[in-house]
């Protein structure tokens, strides 16, 4: 009820918050796509892909940044800069936290990257790497699943909790149990935005902090924690959430049992049995717009523009590249593609202009837009 | 114009209240004529016709002319005034005051300070980018670079510069910013130090580079040639990885100038002192327009050194590095050492390179040069006290390097501007590596005697005194009355402002349930906590220390005692690494690495929450 009551509010601010929260490079990827709902409009890719052998450090790569010209690529092996055509690696001997680079954000007003890691968190400026650890500063836990930039603020989702680092002052607030109603502390993804930051927690659904009012607010499958799925689009699909998106005062949120989208006041869920989702099981997801979104799933690469569903991936069975459409009325055609993503298993996701990088555990992929 | 316009209308609508941080005229005291000027940075209007003096302890910018030294116009700025620069156009000056944490914004034409903004933490130097879009602020306890909007001053961004952030220089094309650093950059304990000039592009507000200073600890003004291709940074740098009994082998400090640029094709660091003689605390440095000459102040022996430009670039270019410790190098390019004023600091020269101008910050005169005799030509004497004070008498001792050996540095060396310097220093002859101890801050002394780190010292008479003599200068020493005008000087400094405290004395909730902590006898399981093992027992009384000593469990093998002085927690926050020796980077490592048996308080049952809070709360302290 309370929250049917704030509905009407938060809609009457949403065009400006939008402005604010919107990805400039997700909606250069959405105008070169198309605005009509048609299976044509579908966007298509020639996929690059980089692994160990062109010079990328590790091929299991978690995370992908892009900022402008520059690509970073968080990898099991340190993090990556792709520029001017050459792969640079940073290192725990350059200062990196760890090796094991899972999250990346970029501060748009200085160009500095921000990468979680499974040994703390690290700061990157102009090449310089300074790193905040549990026992260096008041970063609840050194493994870092998610990190978001807004303002001053570096939120972080981490293994025992999350947390904001105010860069100006200093200081520290940690966020758990003890202040927030996070039944458990594995925070998975963190979206932040100047009215609203949402985080994904593994087996506690999905938290809401207004930063306006500083009033939490908690989404949870209203099924219960199991697997059923008794009470369709009423709700989260499942409480282990392991990414969010906030974008246009819109939520998308992925699970390991489907995904949702929640618009303030209606939830709408997906599953692979009535939506193109290629599988429940969902790593990451990249919100474009309210109604447009990227899924980086166990097997493929979803693409959804608020009807129909793009498929992308090697195939399962043969490794055949593969790229299959699914239209509203749930007919599927595939399309004749020679490139996919390096792999099925997508676990990053971020576009350059009208290109799509897509991070896998088994290299890293370029999408090159094709008109 | 449009700058007026904007501050018109901004002051006229109070857009933002947070941007107008304090109004100047309500926050500015009347002048005491018995408050010396203490010019510490100069800067000349582009035709020439008037010098403007900013004068740290008359919180003013005084406008003479250069001529006659005649007193135009008098500024009234904010507390302890650090840095100014002219805009692009040199219609507005703008002048940071590191105590007030704001920009007075003045219209040259005028004199008067059009509007005070909110800038930073400790803002020390000021810049507007080319285009009059941008002002970028060097915040020293920040630890950053400022970006305000030029025309009304609100703050568009930080960027993340180095430790005490105090120095700009844009080249004269406005494509680049360089920002240098007066307290060194965080490195494994016991290595050497290092610091970075920081690398702008002021069109982007970004930073896109960061030149790296091995061994450097402080480094003060830089400049750049009129042509874009040299950079010249003046810095100290020290060596407190050995003994300090070693002065006389010249294991203290060398003072040395970093060059980067086309010109030198790599960052080449290069001495300035000689031999047998040092010029310490190098601080203001000048290019001449047609980059023949580099002009450093020296605030510790009172002279300016001449460089033959194009002799120290040929002696770069065939002399392989390092040479940083070569003090031969330097009689291959220094000039001329030229005697001024007591602790010389800002320096700047004419138009045509004919005079160069330095700022006498403790004698309150002017020097001026003249470039082709290199002798002083005339002196300008600023309006204040004829009489010098005890106080006054005793900064000068405080800042000046005559009484060491060779005089290789003074007390300002490791308390910069009155504070400290980040290091970890190896003081007694006692062998390498042992008792190492970390620098304090010296503000505000009163009341936490005694003094070194083992407590062995009760007044800072004893500390200033035969302690000096004995380990640090390595020659004469201070007399009685030199030494008791040091110590006035000592006890009479004040404590800057704390950031962290709210201004009405309201602590935030996190702050208060630190404080709570911080106070409590009883830990969370309820058990009583001993009486030592309370924070708020050995860190007792207003300035956080009860003067005595404790085992708080933190000493090392190579320590020769582990009954340690409790240490003040006035501006804490500012002061890492901690501990005697410095070994902890933070203020978190006290507690998280080095008190696995609670003997430096009860935190074993705090949660990392917890351990939030409570630094939160001294942060205020």
């Amino acid at each position: 009820m309370k929250k049917a009551a704030i509905v009407g509010i938060l809609f009457a601010a949403a065009t400006t918050l939008a402005a604010q929260s919107s990805s400039h490079s997700a909606r250069a990827l959405h105008a070169a796509t198309s605005v009509r709902s048609s299976v044509s409009s579908l966007p298509r890719f020639r996929f690059e892909n980089f692994t160990t052998a062109n010079g990328l450090p590790d091929d299991h790569v978690f995370c992908v940044l892009v900022d402008g010209e520059k690509v970073w690529a968080g990898t099991n092996n340190g993090l990556a800069l792709y520029e001017n055509g050459q792969w640079k690696t940073y290192t725990t001997a350059d200062g990196l936290a760890h090796r094991a680079v899972l999250s990346l954000a970029l501060d748009k007003r200085t160009g500095d990257v921000w990468a979680g890691t499974m040994g703390g968190l690290s700061h990157i400026s102009a090449g310089r790497i300074d790193t905040y650890t549990q026992l260096n500063s008041g970063l609840s836990n050194d493994v870092v699943y998610g990190v978001s930039i807004e303002g001053d603020n570096v939120w972080v989702a981490t293994a025992a909790g999350a947390g904001r680092l105010d860069t100006r002052t200093g200081e520290w607030s940690l966020y758990n149990e003890r202040n927030t109603p996070m039944t458990e502390i594995w925070a998975y993804g963190v979206s932040a935005a100047p009215d609203k930051v949402y985080f994904a927690i593994w087996g506690s659904g999905l938290l809401e902090l207004n930063q306006k009012t500083g009033v939490w607010d908690k989404y949870d499958d209203p099924d219960g924690e199991n697997e059923m799925v008794l009470l369709k689009n009423q709700g989260l699909i499942h409480e282990i959430v392991t990414s969010v998106s906030y974008i246009d005062s819109v939520v998308w949120v992925a699970t390991y049992f489907g995904d949702s989208h929640y618009d303030g006041r209606y939830w709408h869920n997906f599953l692979t049995k009535d939506s193109g989702l290629p599988s429940n099981f969902t790593n990451t997801v990249r919100g474009i717009d309210r109604n447009r979104a990227w899924f980086g799933t166990d097997k493929g690469l979803a693409y959804y523009d608020g009807t129909n569903w793009a498929v992308y991936r090697p195939a399962l069975d043969t490794g055949k590249s593969e790229m299959t459409v699914r239209d509203a009325s749930g007919k599927v055609t595939e399309i004749p593609v020679a490139t996919a993503p390096a792999h099925s298993y997508v676990l990053g996701i971020d576009f350059q202009g009208s290109d799509i990088w897509v991070a896998t555990a088994k290299g890293l992929s370029h999408g090159i837009h094709q008109p | 114009m449009k700058r007026r316009l904007a501050i018109a209308a901004f002051a006229a609508t109070a857009v933002s209240f947070a941007a107008i941080w304090q109004p100047a005229a309500a926050t500015i005291p009347a002048p005491d004529p018995d408050t010396y000027a203490s010019p510490l940075e100069l800067l000349l209007s582009p035709d020439g016709s008037r010098l403007y003096v900013l004068c740290q302890e008359a919180a003013e910018v005084r406008v003479l002319n250069p001529q006659t030294g005649h007193e135009i116009a008098t500024i009234p700025v904010g507390r302890q005034p650090r840095g100014f620069s002219f805009s692009p156009d040199a219609t507005h000056l703008f002048v940071v005051n590191s105590w007030d944490d704001s920009v007075s914004v003045i219209d040259t034409r005028t004199t008067k300070v059009q509007a005070t903004w909110h800038a930073g933490f400790e803002p020390s130097s000021v810049v507007e980018d080319h285009a009059g879009k941008a002002l970028f602020i060097a915040d020293r306890i920040g630890n950053n670079i400022t970006v305000l909007d030029a025309a009304t001053g609100e703050e568009r961004q930080t960027l993340e510069a180095g430790r005490g952030a105090s120095y700009l220089a844009l080249t004269a094309d406005g494509s680049r910013l360089y920002a240098t650093h007066v307290y060194p950059s965080a490195t494994p304990h016991r290595t050497p130090p290092k610091s970075e000039i920081t690398v702008i592009d002021p069109a982007q507000a970004q930073v896109i580079d960061r030149l790296q200073l091995p061994a450097i600890a402080g480094v003060f003004h830089i400049a750049i040639s009129r042509d874009g291709r040299l950079g010249v940074a003046a810095q100290l740098h020290p060596k407190n990885l050995v003994p300090l009994a070693h002065v006389e082998h010249g294991w203290a400090f060398v003072d040395t100038l970093t060059l980067f640029g086309a010109d030198v094709g790599r960052t080449v660091e290069v001495p300035l002192d000689e031999l047998d003689r040092y010029y310490a605390y190098p601080f203001g440095v000048a290019i001449a327009p047609d980059k023949s000459r580099i002009y450093v102040s020296h605030g510790g022996s009172d002279c300016i050194t001449v460089i033959d430009t194009r002799k120290l670039l040929a002696w770069v270019h065939v002399h392989p590095e390092p040479f940083a410790e070569d003090l031969s190098a330097s009689a291959h390019y220094v000039l001329a050492r030229i005697p001024v004023g007591k602790n010389p600091r800002g320096v700047v020269l004419s138009r045509d390179g004919a005079k160069l101008y330095v700022a006498n910050r403790l004698d309150d005169t002017i020097s001026v040069i003249d470039t082709r005799a290199n002798r002083v030509t005339q002196t300008l004497r600023l309006r204040g006290p004829e009489k010098v004070s005890a106080l006054r008498r005793g900064e000068q001792t405080f800042y000046t390097a005559k009484y060491s050996f060779q005089g290789q540095f003074g007390c300002s060396n490791c308390h910069i501007d009155s504070t400290f310097d980040g290091l970890q220093w190896d003081l007694e002859p006692d062998g390498f590596g042992r008792d190492i101890v970390d620098n304090r801050l010296i503000e505000d002394l009163r009341g936490t005697e005694p003094f070194k780190w083992n407590g062995g010292n009760p007044s800072l008479a004893v500390e200033c005194g035969p302690r000096t003599e004995k380990y640090f200068w390595r020659s004469q020493t201070f007399d009685d009355l030199i030494l008791a005008d040091l110590v006035l000087y000592l006890r009479h400094l004040p404590s800057r402002p704390n950031r962290f405290r709210p201004a009405d004395g309201t602590l935030t909730p996190a702050q208060e349930r630190g404080r709570v902590l911080f106070f409590r006898t009883v830990d969370k399981l309820g058990q009583p906590i001993p009486q030592r093992n309370q924070c708020a027992y050995c860190h007792s009384g207003p300035k956080g220390t009860s003067q005595k000593s404790f085992d708080v469990g933190t000493g090392k093998p190579t320590d020769n005692t582990a009954v340690l002085d409790t240490p003040q927690l006035m501006s804490v926050a500012l002061t890492a690494p901690y501990l005697h020796d410095g070994s902890a980077k933070s203020l978190e490592e006290i507690w998280t690495l080095y008190n696995p048996h609670d003997q430096h308080g009860r935190t074993s049952d705090l949660t990392k929450d917890e351990l939030n809070d409570l630094i939160e709360y001294l942060r205020t302290r």
